[in-house]
């Protein structure tokens, strides 16, 4: 395990999230890729946490843990964009009784 | 030591690989729902391997335990079963744009060279993220270097306090703005 396969695996796992978000036809489908994603992202910023550190570890050791701090507030910013993209869903749904992307085509309702 | 945990990362690579090429190819919504879980489950073991304790019972808590069952309330609330999750008509520069972007994602990951922290120091980062949650007895990290006190805590207050105030304002808006969407537009 180095950080060059543990970046590996997490690249691989941000194109499987984007295949999903640009070839599917329904929100939610999209929206759990666009999860995968994120969580392919926080993948990277940990595994860079610990094995690049930055050069201020020279003065104080609380700095090798920015790359969680940062991992911490992408899955604060995640969890907010599921719940209001899920009311989005559900609105869309109350108006239009589908959830395919193909159909959505108004905002206004 | 190190074999073990090269078994426990292969292991984990390939469950989170195939998990997530399930949540996109299962054409049951509700399947890919709970392999999504096994996806956040496995990110999860990986940022144990990566000394982030923490984040990994973050991720255990907020992804297994909110987002999935949220997911799988969407799902059910609106599935529909005649249609499952069909892709649309863009399969082919959805492949290409994603493996385009994955072959250049792990060039450029094998190719830089990232000048990784040596072996000796990386020790003490491995204690000090593993301490982090705790926060480090005094000493314990060897002389020379000041251990954080209370960890991500002091961070999250200290130095991110900015970010760290503007995510809770986030968190506000997004609780108003569901309230706002699930209202009916009568009441």
């Amino acid at each position: 395990m180095s950080l060059e396969s543990m970046l590996v695996v997490a690249a691989a796992l941000f194109a499987i999230g984007l295949y999903g978000a640009l070839a599917r036809n329904n929100v939610i489908a999209v929206l759990m890729s666009i999860e995968i994603m994120f969580n392919a992202v926080n993948l990277t910023v940990v595994a860079f946490s610990k094995y690049v550190a930055p050069l201020a570890l020279r003065q104080e050791i609380g700095s090798v843990l920015t790359g969680q701090v940062f991992a911490v507030f992408i899955i604060t910013v995640a969890a907010a964009e599921i719940a209001l993209g899920l009311g989005i869903v559900f609105a869309m749904y109350r108006n239009t009784e589908s959830v395919s992307l193909s159909e959505a085509n108004q905002l206004r309702h | 030591m190190p074999l073990v945990q090269d078994l426990v990362f292969w292991i984990l690579s390939v469950v989170a690989i195939g998990a997530a090429l399930g949540v996109v190819l299962v054409k049951d919504l509700f399947r890919s729902a709970l392999l999504l879980a096994v996806v956040f489950i496995s990110v999860a073991g990986f940022f144990v391997l990566l000394s982030a304790e923490f984040l990994a019972v973050v991720q255990v808590l907020i992804y297994v335990g909110a987002i999935s069952v949220l997911f799988i309330f969407g799902i059910m609330l609106t599935r529909n079963v005649r249609e499952g999750n069909l892709p649309n008509r863009l399969q082919i520069p959805a492949v290409l744009c994603a493996s385009l972007l994955l072959v250049g994602m792990i060039a450029a990951a094998i190719n830089t060279d990232w000048r990784p922290i040596p072996n000796a120091a990386s020790q003490l980062v491995d204690s000090a993220q593993t301490q982090s949650v705790a926060g480090a007895p005094a000493g314990a990290l060897g002389s020379g270097y000041e251990a954080p006190e209370t960890g991500l805590a002091e961070l999250l207050i200290g130095d991110f306090v900015l970010p760290f105030e503007a995510v809770s304002l986030l968190l506000l808006a997004a609780l108003i703005g569901g309230l706002a969407l699930a209202r009916s537009r009568g009441s």
